[in-house]
């Protein structure tokens, strides 16, 4: 989507979000908003009553097309912690397998009067159809459209290098694996590049990070030595496994021969690099176990992190959609 | 019955024609132009003054839905359609349900499109049996039934050596075969142009390769085998390359672009909107470029709506889940003016590639104001400015990204066989 257009979808007429589909088209002002909203609530999480009523009288509807745990768990306590009611949908099991279409099933979901739809779905730009067709006042939250875009998982991955490396100017990044069909690796792109690191690599295999990416603003890396070479932060993605025998890699062992993160690898990155990992991880084939379990990981405070941000992005959402509706009425009210 | 049209501006590629001038029909001809023939008594005149008198448009693809997909279009709602855009003659693909791959089903086109008396509509034959690709088709029976071409459309044949074989019986019989190259082992999965947008927002990708791979196969069998060969729907700047090579080495082929694709690119994939799913995709503006510059040099022969008419629903999804095609037919020529608007093309280029051009790819006796010819042609207003919409719209399709569009040039009439088949109310 053109940088307008998505502003223009996600945003209401004051700027603010009301929709969080994409990090394309947001400033850095409002990833920074994000960002702060997100360090506020993580010290909630440490006290023993644990909820703000921001999203109190609310309904959030977990809307997942796709299977996940984590993320789904993360979102529905991030929704409880901010008071909301929340009912959690696995559509997989449910109408749309009956032949039922996705505008019906919302259509129907909308009729039980919603205020926030969370979506997962396995096609790319899904999260922006249903924002197009949704009632107006409900806002939609991206939890991972196909290989387009994870919003939230981008921006609790940037608290989580904010809160290591206390800002983003100066810092190399690298993102290692398997680029072509990861949303997390394109936000993580945007997001980085919005906030102004320095360098933001891709590594691994022709097969696994197209050239267009350049084209995004990223380094491409095919040696693992090259793009770890004085790197401030390492994201390691999930190699999936069923992609595995689809030509896209001759095997296990050798992708982990030549891309794995190994303390020896690691030893290529800075000193002081951090080592994340969006999960689930798959020990011995993306990352070692030493690695993953070593003092470089940050990888348990990412999940931590994502309670926090994902609570960000729903109170901003919905106080987007509040204004927007009180703004709607008032415009009534003047015709 | 005898027509004069009068005082109208003639435009005529294939004689170089460009002039206000009378044109005269007698028995569903045309007979004279300029100065009426001897004893002529019109029975009917037509006044034409300010308008363009042009030859109707042969459109080399456009799907008419039925039999089998009455939910989407027919016969009937494709042919107004057409006829409202100014075609006069239109070729549409075997894909229908039943497929046609016999003669029943293609009489059975033909008769339906008699019945509903809009334009001339010639079917394309399935090439081999359910279009699977395994068993060849009773070929010479189905051009005997009314189709002017085989093909197996965009469905994979099972083996080069069936295609090598088909094409060598389609040689036998001195048969047209159409191509839509595309390697599917390459495309599978793909929903549009691999590049940056698509790489950008996580689309599956269809590499130009899936479309040049393919042609490079099927040129080394049309040149095996010396079979009539006709390239449909091409959109890589590759491509333009090869037929041009092949061309050159003397075979005896065509090629067609869909006018989507030398109008958009892919960088309206930044919408997400299901209305740009197109098969083969949008490619990239160097792509565009070249195809555009492969009509100038006479490469690409015919430009064509590839008319694809879906029900609602069919777009109402994310993009990869839609349904690939746009239904343009009804606004053919005043879409492809707006390629004027940039200096692209000369009206005179445009135009031959909407008329004789395709006329001449598959035979047909068409595309033309020539004396002799059979009179279909369409009066246009080149000044009128108006609104294409969804509720004035004669196509059942609800699948164009045109909608509310303003366009400047309008068809007002439509003749066939000196008949009158459509006014603009």
């Amino acid at each position: 989507m053109m940088r307008s257009e998505s502003r223009a979808l996600q945003l209401n007429d004051d700027g603010q979000l009301k929709h969080f589909l994409t990090l394309d088209g947001l400033d850095k002002t409002i990833l920074t908003e994000i960002l702060d909203r997100a360090d506020s609530f993580l010290t909630m999480g440490e006290q023993s009553v644990k909820k703000v009523p921001l999203l109190r009288g609310k309904t959030v509807v977990n809307l997942f097309f796709e299977n996940s745990t984590r993320t789904r768990t993360t979102f529905e306590l991030a929704a409880k912690r901010l008071s909301a009611d929340v009912i959690n949908l696995n559509i997989e099991t449910s109408a749309t397998s009956k032949g039922e279409s996705l505008l019906d099933t919302l259509q129907n979901l909308q009729a039980m009067q919603s205020d926030m739809f969370v979506v997962r779905h396995s096609d790319s730009g899904a999260a922006h159809f249903i924002a197009e067709h949704c009632t107006p006042n409900v806002a939609i939250i991206n939890a991972g459209d196909g290989r387009h875009a994870h919003p939230t998982q981008a921006m609790l991955d940037m608290l989580t290098i904010r809160r290591h490396k206390g800002q983003f100017e100066g810092l190399k990044v690298a993102i290692v694996g398997d680029i072509l069909h990861s949303r997390v690796a394109r936000s993580q792109l945007q997001a980085l590049t919005t906030l102004g690191v320095d360098e933001v690599r891709l590594v691994g295999p022709k097969t696994l990070v197209p050239g267009f990416f350049s084209e995004m603003g990223a380094k491409i890396c095919h040696d693992l030595e090259a793009g770890l070479k004085d790197v401030d932060v390492v994201v390691m993605l999930r190699l999936q496994k069923e992609r595995m025998q689809g030509a896209l890699l001759p095997s296990e062992s050798e992708f982990y021969r030549l891309y794995g993160l190994t303390e020896e690898s690691l030893s290529w990155a800075k000193p002081d690099a951090i080592v994340m990992h969006p999960g689930p991880i798959n020990r011995g084939v993306e990352i070692s176990s030493e690695v993953a379990d070593g003092g470089h990981s940050v990888i348990l405070n990412q999940v931590t992190n994502g309670i926090a941000v994902r609570m960000a992005v729903m109170s901003m959402a919905m106080s987007g959609q509040l204004q927007k509706a009180e703004t709607d009425q008032g415009s009534e009210g003047e015709k | 019955m005898k027509l004069r049209v009068q005082n109208g501006r003639l435009i005529d590629p294939s004689q170089n024609l460009d002039a206000i001038l009378d044109l005269f029909v007698e028995d569903q001809k045309i007979v004279a132009i300029g100065e009426a023939p001897a004893d002529f008594e019109e029975a009917e005149v037509v006044d034409a003054s300010g308008k363009w008198v042009l030859p109707g448009l042969v459109d080399l693809a456009v799907a008419l839905r039925e039999p089998g997909q009455t939910q989407k279009g027919s016969i009937a709602t494709e042919g107004r359609a057409a006829v409202a855009g100014g075609v006069t003659t239109l070729i549409c693909p075997p894909d229908t349900k039943p497929i046609v791959d016999t003669p029943a089903v293609a009489a059975l086109i033909q008769d339906k499109a008699d019945e509903a008396g809009m334009a001339n509509v010639f079917p394309i034959g399935a090439l081999t049996q359910g279009l699977e690709g395994e068993q060849l088709s009773n070929m010479v029976a189905l051009t005997e039934a009314g189709c002017v071409a085989v093909s197996n459309g965009r469905h994979e044949m099972k083996s080069a050596k069936v295609l090598s074989r088909a094409l060598e019986y389609a040689a036998t019989h001195d048969l047209l075969v159409v191509f839509h190259p595309e390697d599917k082992s390459l495309s599978d999965g793909g929903c549009a142009h691999e590049g940056l947008y698509s790489t950008m927002h996580g689309l599956a990708g269809i590499p130009d390769t899936a479309e040049t791979v393919a042609l490079m196969r099927d040129l080394l069998l049309v040149e095996k085998t010396g079979v009539r060969a006709h390239f449909a729907r091409l959109s890589c700047a590759k491509s333009i390359e090869m037929i041009a090579d092949a061309k050159a080495a003397g075979l005896d082929v065509s090629a067609d672009v869909a006018l989507h694709n030398i109008l958009l690119s892919d960088d309206v994939l930044n919408q997400f909107d299901g209305r740009f799913h197109v098969l083969p995709p949008l490619r990239g503006e160097g792509d565009r470029l070249t195809l555009i510059e492969g009509i100038k040099q006479g490469v690409i022969s015919a430009i064509c709506s590839d008319h694809q008419p879906h029900e609602k629903m069919a777009k109402i999804a994310p993009f990869a889940a839609t349904e690939p095609g746009m239904a343009n037919v009804e606004i053919l020529l005043p879409l492809a003016m707006t390629l004027l608007d940039e200096g692209d093309l000369d009206f005179s280029t445009l135009l031959t590639c909407l008329t004789s051009g395709p006329a001449a790819c598959f035979g047909l006796e068409a595309g033309s104001l020539a004396i002799g010819s059979f009179a279909d042609f369409i009066l246009f207003d080149s000044t009128s400015r108006w609104h294409w919409t969804y509720e004035n719209r004669k196509t059942k399709g609800h699948n164009s990204p045109y909608f509310e569009d303003e366009f400047i040039g309008q068809v007002t009439a439509t003749y066939i066989s000196g008949q009158r088949i459509y006014q603009l109310s």
